[in-house]
């Protein structure tokens, strides 16, 4: 979907998120240890919000929200952050923006 | 500070010193369950018997009252004391029974109305052996989880034994390796069922009321934190090379990051329902009823959280094999089930030490 594409690559590090999901914002809390400052696109209150839900399931994105995107790619949600931070391949994907 | 003046008859002593001595016992416990101090500097040698050591009458006070009665008298009195020493042993014997049968009584109701308030039949805490079905409504889920539960447990009990076999009789890293997998899919099948219970009631998940009470108080978010579980294991991993140290102790700091962010998300939701119920009038109960239906729904959001806890759980376990060799991941998943199984004994001594305080 273009908007999501635009935004993502617009992004170092973009999460795209619900106002009203705390998972969501445990993940930008996981980011904030990490010393990076991702941008934070609530989708629910996006007027293609509806559009761009779809998309990313669509794009496998198992939450749909939250959604990580880092240097344009679609990274994953919460399942597939965590996971790569436990084995280590997170930081250096952060590494450029810390 | 007295001092025994031996006298000219055996083992007696000097009657002022004596005197001296009661006072420093007088009002203490000492009188009634003390040994005999030695009495009666008066009594002829035969009736040194009734006042001596072995005597545990040991009441040293009346030596001086008694002084001056006819034997007949005094044996008679030391018979009594006899009696009533008796009596006093065989009361608080009857006291300490009826006190902790009642103990036990408070736990049962206890438990029997928690049972009730959760509608589903007992057998959440370890400490009782045999599950009572207290609830007028029972929840079939959970009273499935319950079950499959304890298939599950006894599961992990047969492979605890195969690991400790194959560990002891220094099994091959192949036959190793198979065990460790066997108990990674072991873990991942109790993960889905709790996925399922979850979406029936993820309280029950988060409070972890299947486990015993000590268990659940090193509990975080329905299961065991990993981060801890690593500082465990790691102290029966010695010895470990370098890369190996570094490398768990990247995982744990990795772990305890995605710990915190989960725990800051749930104080969210927290802060959120608080804001749902909280307000309006005091006292107003069921004015409340929908910000109460509404923050129910809410609650339903914890359920992707008993989810995240539990993979984080998991691509933990998945680490820690990936970082340590067969012998040591299979050591590793051995000490899980020793430190659960510790954690369970702790909660019945815990229990029962409960029952005995009086």
């Amino acid at each position: 979907m273009e908007k999501i594409s635009k935004l993502a690559s617009e992004n170092g590090i973009l999460i795209l998120s619900k106002s009203t999901c705390c998972l969501c914002y445990a993940v930008q809390m996981l980011f904030k240890e990490l010393r990076v400052h991702p941008i934070v696109h609530e989708i629910d209150h996006d007027p293609e919000g509806k559009e761009m839900e779809k998309a990313l399931v669509r794009m496998g994105c198992s939450g749909p929200v939250p959604a990580v995107f880092i240097g344009g790619k679609l990274v994953g949600s919460t399942n597939e952050v965590m996971s790569m931070h436990l084995s280590g391949a997170l930081l250096p994907l952060l590494g450029p923006y810390q | 500070n007295t001092q025994f003046v031996p006298s000219r008859r055996m083992g007696l002593c000097d009657p002022i010193h004596q005197i001296v001595m009661w006072d420093d016992f007088k009002g203490s416990d000492y009188l009634d369950s003390s040994p005999a101090m030695m009495l009666d500097f008066e009594a002829k040698p035969e009736q040194q018997q009734v006042f001596s050591k072995n005597n545990t009458s040991g009441a040293s006070h009346r030596y001086d009252q008694e002084a001056t009665k006819p034997d007949k008298v005094l044996r008679r009195l030391a018979q009594n004391r006899e009696a009533a020493r008796k009596s006093r042993l065989r009361k608080k014997a009857y006291v300490q029974q009826l006190e902790s049968c009642k103990q036990r009584l408070v736990q049962i109701e206890r438990e029997l109305h928690q049972a009730k308030k959760q509608g589903f039949s007992a057998g959440h805490s370890s400490e009782t052996t045999t599950p009572h079905h207290g609830g007028t409504t029972l929840n079939q889920c959970v009273v499935a989880f319950e079950n499959e539960y304890r298939n599950w447990a006894e599961a992990q009990d047969r492979h605890v034994d195969d690991l400790k076999r194959a560990l002891e009789s220094n099994a091959g890293d192949s036959e190793l390796d198979a065990l460790v997998e066997r108990g990674m899919k072991h873990y991942s099948h109790l993960f889905s069922m709790k996925a399922s219970v979850a979406k029936a009631d993820v309280l029950y998940v988060m409070s972890g009321l299947w486990r015993s009470s000590a268990e659940r108080f090193f509990f975080w978010m329905g299961g065991f934190r990993p981060s801890e579980l690593i500082k465990v294991l790691a102290v029966h991993l010695e010895p470990l090379s370098e890369q190996q140290r570094l490398d768990v102790s990247n995982l744990r700091q990795s772990c305890q990051q995605a710990e915190d962010a989960l725990s800051h998300g749930i104080e969210k939701l927290h802060q959120i329902i608080a804001d749902m119920i909280v307000g309006g009038r005091l006292g107003d109960g069921n004015c409340h009823l929908p910000e109460i239906s509404a923050a129910a729904g809410k609650i339903d959001s914890l359920v992707r959280f008993a989810g995240q806890a539990d993979h984080l759980r998991q691509e933990t376990l998945q680490q820690v094999t990936r970082i340590l060799s067969p012998r040591q991941a299979a050591t590793c998943f051995l000490a899980m089930s020793d430190y659960f199984r510790r954690l369970q004994t702790l909660s019945s001594v815990w229990s029962t030490r409960q029952r005995q305080t009086t």
